[in-house]
């Protein structure tokens, strides 16, 4: 594994637990996490990747680094013969990602990009309704992404760094994008999108945007990670077509069939609602959501298989990076992002955690 | 130290609910104001649950202060704090880093905190100072109040598990036995592999409350792992989510946990005094009459 910050951690959690995964050593060039997690997870760390790859014999590699950092560590892999499962968004130059596919391509290495959500029920249930053609010819797609990120003008990591796939674009719209590729199809065009910082100086705080199908259908994209009204991230897709529509987050999948079809004999004329509860597939370690775990999992199965044309491969993840470059190029230049009209100038002061905490 | 039957769950309040966000929304709407949260909490005690199991959110901290200011209307109340409230800690991770994360959430003149300000490593890697550290500031809110259970959350719990850092919930073990002379418990979705862990560590009989519900929703292992354990091992099981957020009808979900053998408490959460009353005197039912 190498990147063992907040997402690394969570998938180096679930793969140690995982118990056809021996995972051989972790990097990053963070001195404290690894010594800690040398000294108390017994876990054998490196700071500099090449010499990991150099020292150890490997199968396969998990990349959770920064964004910037993804293309040149999967080439990496990829040229010492490794499969390769790498965090989102895959890489942030389109032109990197073709020549990372070609490489896997001719190497038969398995290849994986963390979209999760493409393991998520409710999301998979969706994306069978519309596949199997039940809610009619599709006219129109919306997907959202709400979630309490970044709240004051403050932000210090590279999530909230121009250059480094930091940026509500990079970190929540690019889900939102593949839900819709993943579920109504990739659009050809984008149009009308924005970009702009609520709080942040240098990245955007929300993303909007038309998405354009050849045939006419249309798509809205709106993503927002400056929103406290929301606990955590939370995504939400919307589908409509000639027989019906479907909504599906995390939770549920809301189905409205106008006519029932024939590919469908257990969804029936109406809403049919289903759950969370219902709709997820067991999983053999929990940590966030079983997506979480199932992708993993999905990963080894790819491995064990030999299967290189899966579910999230590469060529399915440079999908959503295209189309982020599509918004980039629509959607004006950096220096279009300031703070909306003095927001920023009018929010309160901090509300000071520890203030809270310590009374 | 023996736990009640039925403890009260605080995810209603929050804006947790498994099955909707549109419900989770409306739940976060309608307690917003304290006295909403109160009157289902003076609900539950009508109903005679003496105990409320909840997170550290933020918001538990005005809880708190009215049990304190109303000590003498509840007599007999009890507190088992679950900590920590992880998207607390999690949004501060994403927008500060960890290093700046840890430090909000320590005491701001403290030896940690001024190593992490000279940017030196952490302590010698102390982890042991530090999660103490956590844990007092998680439980700064309880002063006054009796606390004899302290939950891990689940989220930290099976990070640790997974991770391998199965010393950390030996320390959180130790601290909350020594610092607050209460029964450490661990909330968690993995229940053999915990146990496993648990057993290596010689953590005797461990309180371990998980999901335990008749559809095998997130229990991970399976529910025929569960049941085994269950009736088997050595701990003290705690069962939540035994209504699988509403997949199950209440009277066959109850009915199951009741039959698992050895299960010493139920947690529920619930917002209206019909639902939190027949609830209560369903576990009653089931539980004065084990099931064949």
């Amino acid at each position: 594994m190498v990147g063992l910050g907040k997402m690394g951690l969570s998938h180096l959690a679930i793969a140690r637990a995982h118990p056809d995964i021996d995972l051989v050593a972790g990097c990053d060039a963070t001195a404290y996490l690894t010594d800690i997690l040398s000294k108390h997870a017994g876990l054998k760390c490196y700071a500099d990747f090449d010499r990991m790859l150099a020292e150890e014999t490997l199968d396969a590699l998990i990349v959770a680094t920064p964004s910037r950092l993804h293309a040149a560590m999967v080439e990496k892999a990829l040229n010492k013969g490794l499969h390769v499962f790498c965090e989102k968004p895959f890489v942030l130059d389109a032109n990197d990602g073709e020549r990372l596919i070609a490489l896997a391509q001719a190497k038969s290495l398995v290849n994986q990009v963390g979209y999760h959500y493409r393991f998520v029920g409710a999301f998979k249930e969706a994306a069978r309704v519309v596949k199997s053609g039940a809610i009619g010819t599709i006219h129109h797609v919306r997907a959202e992404a709400y979630g309490p990120v970044v709240l004051r003008p403050k932000g210090v990591t590279w999530r909230t760094a121009k250059n480094e796939g930091g940026g509500a674009l990079y970190d929540y719209a690019c889900h939102a994008i593949d839900l819709v590729n993943f579920i109504a199809g990739v659009p050809a065009s984008v149009g009308g999108a924005v970009r702009n910082g609520v709080f942040s100086r240098d990245v955007e705080d929300e993303v909007y945007s038309s998405f354009y199908y050849p045939g006419g259908a249309s798509g809205q994209l709106c993503v927002n990670w400056s929103d406290e009204s929301f606990r955590k991230m939370s995504t939400k897709i919307s589908v409509w077509g000639t027989n019906g529509r479907i909504t599906a987050d995390r939770q549920e999948c809301q189905i409205y069939l106008r006519e029932p079809v024939a590919a469908l004999p257990d969804i029936g004329k109406g809403w049919t609602v289903r759950y969370t509860t219902d709709l997820s597939e067991p999983v053999w370690f929990y940590l966030r959501g079983e997506e979480y775990s199932s992708q993993i999992d999905y990963f080894v199965e790819s491995v064990q298989s030999g299967r290189t044309d899966g579910e999230n491969t590469f060529r399915s993840a440079l999908a959503a990076d295209r189309v982020v470059e599509m918004i980039l190029a629509d959607g004006g230049s950096d220096s279009g992002i300031t703070p909306v009209g003095g927001v920023a100038a009018r929010q309160p002061a901090p509300k000071g955690l520890l203030a809270r905490l310590f009374g | 130290m023996t736990m009640d039957r039925v403890l009260f769950g605080d995810n209603q309040f929050f804006g947790v609910n498994h099955m909707s966000e549109e419900k989770a929304r409306a739940q976060s709407m309608r307690f917003q104001d304290l006295r909403a949260v109160i009157e289902v909490l003076d609900a539950a005690y009508d109903a005679g649950i003496r105990t409320f199991m909840c997170t550290t959110h933020d918001r538990v901290a005005e809880i708190c202060e009215h049990f304190r200011a109303n000590a003498a209307k509840y007599p007999d109340y009890q507190f088992y704090p679950c900590m920590p409230y992880a998207h607390k800690y999690a949004n501060a991770v994403t927008e500060n880093g960890m290093i700046e994360a840890l430090r909000m959430f320590l005491p701001q003149d403290g030896a940690v905190a001024a190593m992490l300000k000279g940017g030196v490593a952490l302590a010698n890697k102390d982890i042991e100072t530090i999660m103490q550290l956590l844990i007092d500031a998680e439980m700064k809110m309880f002063h006054g109040l009796r606390t004899p259970v302290i939950f891990m959350q689940n989220v930290i719990t099976d990070l640790l598990l997974g991770l391998g850092m199965k010393q950390t919930l030996r320390i959180f073990h130790d601290h909350v036995r020594n610092r607050y002379g209460a029964e450490p418990g661990y909330i968690t979705m993995n229940v053999p592999l915990l146990l496993d862990v648990l057993d290596e560590l010689g953590i005797d009989n461990p309180i371990v409350c998980a999901n335990i519900n008749k559809i095998g929703f997130r229990m991970c292992g399976g529910i025929e792992a569960y049941e085994q354990a269950i009736a088997q091992r050595r701990f003290r099981p705690v069962a939540m989510s035994v209504l699988a957020s509403g997949a199950i009808s209440p009277r066959e979900a109850i009915e199951y946990v009741c039959a698992q053998p050895r299960i010493e408490s139920i947690v529920f959460g619930a917002s209206g005094r019909s639902n939190i009353r027949q609830t209560k005197a369903l576990i009653d039912e089931l539980t004065s009459v084990p099931a064949a």
